[in-house]
């Protein structure tokens, strides 16, 4: 859940890349996941696209400037794929871009503990990219293995130039950097030997085929590559992209459709030789140059998983690890975000002295103080310290590689309900955000598991809405007294509200795969990638600013124009009652309904934009209605909530309802784009409003019949 | 003729040799970037909690497959090999 823009989906859909100087050189950054792609990137381009220890966390292509030698680079990092052969929309992204973007050259990534499996994907960018190198990554963490890796065996063997390099602890980066812009700058030599050798018979099919393919084709494409694409056929998602690329559609031509013809009845024999023979290659070439004691899975990360993933351990400690960062977090923002709020407030206090001095009309006063100030400053205080901490140990946890161990644990949950395993790491990243997790959809292969993942993303509280979640718990179901116990209590409701998001989402995702969604669940391949010591210092400093700066940063653009609206919704009279009065009465009924009130349904249409602001609003809207104006402590909250006519039922029904009700605009917008359609869109307003209605409405009836 | 072995029938900690690709389309071809051909040498690793999917070490990665993908894999006579050796348990 690298939180930016374009992980939210609020960047632009299809890479354009942004060059500076028309002389700037394009060099795109290929490789499996999780090999370390986005460390070199960030090396290189002093940019933070974030970085975890998890398959799929780069689904968007980023791309940074980098200067070398006073010329420019533009370096663009890849979703992560094992193939070129697009089984999913990253790896499509990722193949486009090779095949038909502007990169003057491509780096390779390769995890040293991994060579073998990752020189497949090698061996198919060297058909198809003209200029490309390969980059060893991960040496550092291959040495420690046992394994050991010649790299001029290896550039010898494919051809190209190989560095290898340590990314992490920023070793042969130096090189590396030194080789690329050679290798940008060089012009393009056509290469003596094919990285794989198909075999005679394959051989001569691609030989009739080629001059045939270079006269349509012209320069613009490898014509072996168009050649072997074309025996091997059967890739919808190529052939689309090849006849928008080529205009006239290669696979029409006479004397190409007739060979295709000839070979058909043995099609399914040729690919599978065509597979096998670049297997067997990656094979011969990784034996060649690697020196292993041992192999790439260590005896450490056996017994970590022996114990992460045991039936007996398994879900106990994914539990626990859960319920610890949580306490974490509650225990540690209590202090804090009592401080804060304190020294915001009394900011606040100065600044209205200051527009008193300045003799501003009182109109204005309120409006930029009480309005705007205060809401900044509540969210500010709500929202900053729970965060600080959360999204470090998130990371952390990320970073060690514990994630894809989750969503191996829960699959089978997953699978019952007709859903991908996957949807458990889109989960967990909407733990974070919502509209990341959304966008991180894109790791489901099958279309109609991403959307089920999509459509039930918002039924994990993101960041904006723990933090209200977490009050509400400490002032309602957890006495006040803040000790240890009280902090552990407060852990594990917050755990049991994000099992109920589980659950519904379970419930949700098999009710949807049972009707409008229908389908048998579609293959699963999950790499469980190798454990990794997280970098403590470099994460707290990471997440802290890439993460909860940028969501802090969009919760407070959303918070001041809904200061303001609140303030004159409060402070414009029609005939002698509030706007804000008018519209509270006007929805209360309704909402009492539901267990609410009129000012806490407003507070949510309100908090549409950042749900960050939900909590903020409601307290402006009392406060604006009541006399009581200052806040110091939760007693006050408290005490300020129970005048409102505020129970434990009412705190529970609000707790479910910002568990479930619409997403946040970012999160529609998201889903809008990710999904192409309005319809899925509403589909996902609907679906967690439906659902948070329902059961407020029967807890609060239920709460009615026993009268309390 | 003697009824074909399929991977999920592979114990936790046993090996065996790809036979052959029964899986279609997108699977065959996925399976195969992962290095899934005759002749592979497959481990099984151990079983999620929940008892599926399972963890196979596939040519020095660790792959999960859902047993209904597993399936589709068919494989020679499972074996073992010795554990590691005090050794190499002394080199981590």
């Amino acid at each position: 859940m690298g939180l930016s823009r374009e992980s939210t989906g609020l960047g632009a859909g299809r890479l354009t890349i942004e060059k500076r100087f028309s002389s700037d050189r394009v060099i795109a950054l290929a490789g499996n996941p999780n090999v370390g792609k986005s460390t070199v990137f960030n090396a290189f381009t002093n940019l933070h696209q974030h970085t975890g220890n998890w398959p799929g966390k780069t689904v968007t292509n980023a791309q940074g400037r980098w200067e070398y030698r006073e010329k420019g680079y533009i370096l663009v990092d890849l979703p992560g794929c094992y193939s070129l052969l697009a089984h999913s929309a990253e790896e499509e992204a990722a193949r486009d871009f090779l095949c038909f973007g502007e990169a003057d050259c491509a780096v390779v990534v390769c995890d040293a503990g991994c060579l073998e499996r990752n020189l497949n994907l090698v061996l198919q960018v060297l058909e198809i990219a003209p200029k490309a190198m390969v980059c060893v990554n991960l040496l550092d963490e291959a040495r420690r293995k046992g394994i050991v890796i010649d790299l001029e065996e290896l550039s010898l063997l494919l051809g190209v130039p190989v560095v290898g390099t340590s990314a992490r602890s920023g070793q042969g980066l130096e090189e590396l950097m030194e080789q690329v812009a050679a290798l940008a700058e060089a012009a393009p030599e056509a290469r003596k030997i094919p990285p794989v050798n198909y075999g005679p018979d394959i051989e001569k099919l691609i030989a009739r085929l080629m001059p045939r393919v270079e006269k349509i084709s012209g320069e613009k494409l490898p014509p072996r590559w168009l050649a072997i694409k074309l025996i091997e056929g059967g890739d919808e998602s190529l052939s689309g992209s090849l006849a928008k690329e080529l205009g006239a559609e290669l696979a029409k031509d006479e004397e190409v459709q007739a060979l295709i013809r000839e070979i058909a009845p043995k099609r399914q024999e040729l690919r599978d030789s065509m597979a096998a023979c670049t297997v067997r290659q990656a094979e011969r070439i990784a034996q060649a140059c690697t020196k292993s004691s041992m192999g790439g899975y260590s005896l450490r990360d056996r017994k970590l998983d022996r114990i992460l993933t045991s039936p007996v351990t398994g879900f106990p400690i994914m539990l626990l690890l859960l319920l610890a960062i949580f306490w974490i977090t509650i225990a540690g923002a209590n202090y804090p975000s009592q401080l804060l709020s304190q020294g915001l407030f009394w900011v606040g206090d100065r600044l209205r002295e200051l527009f008193q001095w300045a003799n501003s009309p009182e109109w204005l006063t309120g409006l930029l103080c009480d309005g705007v100030y205060k809401t900044l400053a509540w969210v500010t205080a709500v929202m900053l310290p729970p965060m600080a901490i959360f999204f470090p140990l998130f990371t952390l946890l990320e970073d060690l590689g514990y994630l894809p161990r989750v969503a191996y644990n829960m699959d089978r949950c997953f699978q019952r309900c007709g859903a991908c395993g996957k949807q458990a790491l889109t989960s967990a990243m909407g733990l974070g955000c919502n509209a990341a997790g959304v966008v991180g959809c894109r790791i489901i292969d099958s279309p109609r598991e991403r959307l089920i993942a999509m459509l039930t993303n918002s039924f994990i509280p993101c960041n904006g809405r723990l933090p209200m979640l977490v009050s509400l718990i400490t002032l309602f179901f957890v006495s006040a007294s803040g000790g240890l116990g009280d902090s552990i209590l407060s852990a594990l409701l917050l755990v049991g509200v994000l099992a109920l998001g589980m659950g519904m989402t379970f419930v949700v995702s098999k009710f949807l795969s049972a009707t409008i969604l229908k389908g048998v669940p579609s293959s699963f391949t999950l790499e469980l990638p190798p454990y990794r010591r997280p970098q403590v210092g470099k994460v707290i400093v990471r997440s802290i600013f890439d993460r909860t700066l940028f969501v802090l940063g969009r919760a407070v653009s959303v918070a001041a124009p809904a200061g303001l609206v609140i303030w004159l919704m409060a402070n414009i009279q029609v005939e002698g009652l509030s706007l804000l009065t008018y519209c509270a009465n006007f929805l209360n009924p309704f909402a009492q309904l539901f267990g609410m009130d009129g000012v806490i349904l407003l507070a949510f249409i309100l908090g549409l934009p950042a749900n960050e602001i939900v909590i903020p609003l409601i307290l402006m809207a009392y406060l604006s209605q009541g006399s009581l104006t200052e806040l110091n402590d939760l007693t006050a909250l408290r005490t300020l909530l129970v005048n409102n006519g505020w129970t434990w039922v009412t705190a529970l029904c609000v707790i479910l309802f910002s568990l479930m009700h619409w997403p946040c605009s970012t999160t529609c917008i998201t889903i809008r784009k990710e999904s192409q359609s309005w319809k899925w869109t509403a589909a996902a307003v609907a679906i967690p409003t439906v659902c948070g209605l329902s059961i407020c409405f029967v807890v609060a009836a239920i709460a009615r019949i026993f009268g309390m | 003729m003697f009824s074909q072995l399929s991977l999920t029938q592979l114990a936790p900690g046993e090996k065996a040799e790809v036979a052959g690709l029964s899986a279609q389309g997108a699977m065959r071809r996925r399976f195969q970037d992962l290095g899934v051909i005759p002749g592979t040498v497959i481990e099984c690793l151990g079983k999620s909690p929940l008892g599926d999917p399972s963890a196979y070490l596939i040519r020095g990665a660790v792959i999960a497959l859902r047993g209904s993908d597993a399936r589709s894999i068919t494989i020679g006579t499972p074996f073992r090999t010795p554990a590691a050796s005090p050794a190499m348990l002394a080199a981590e």
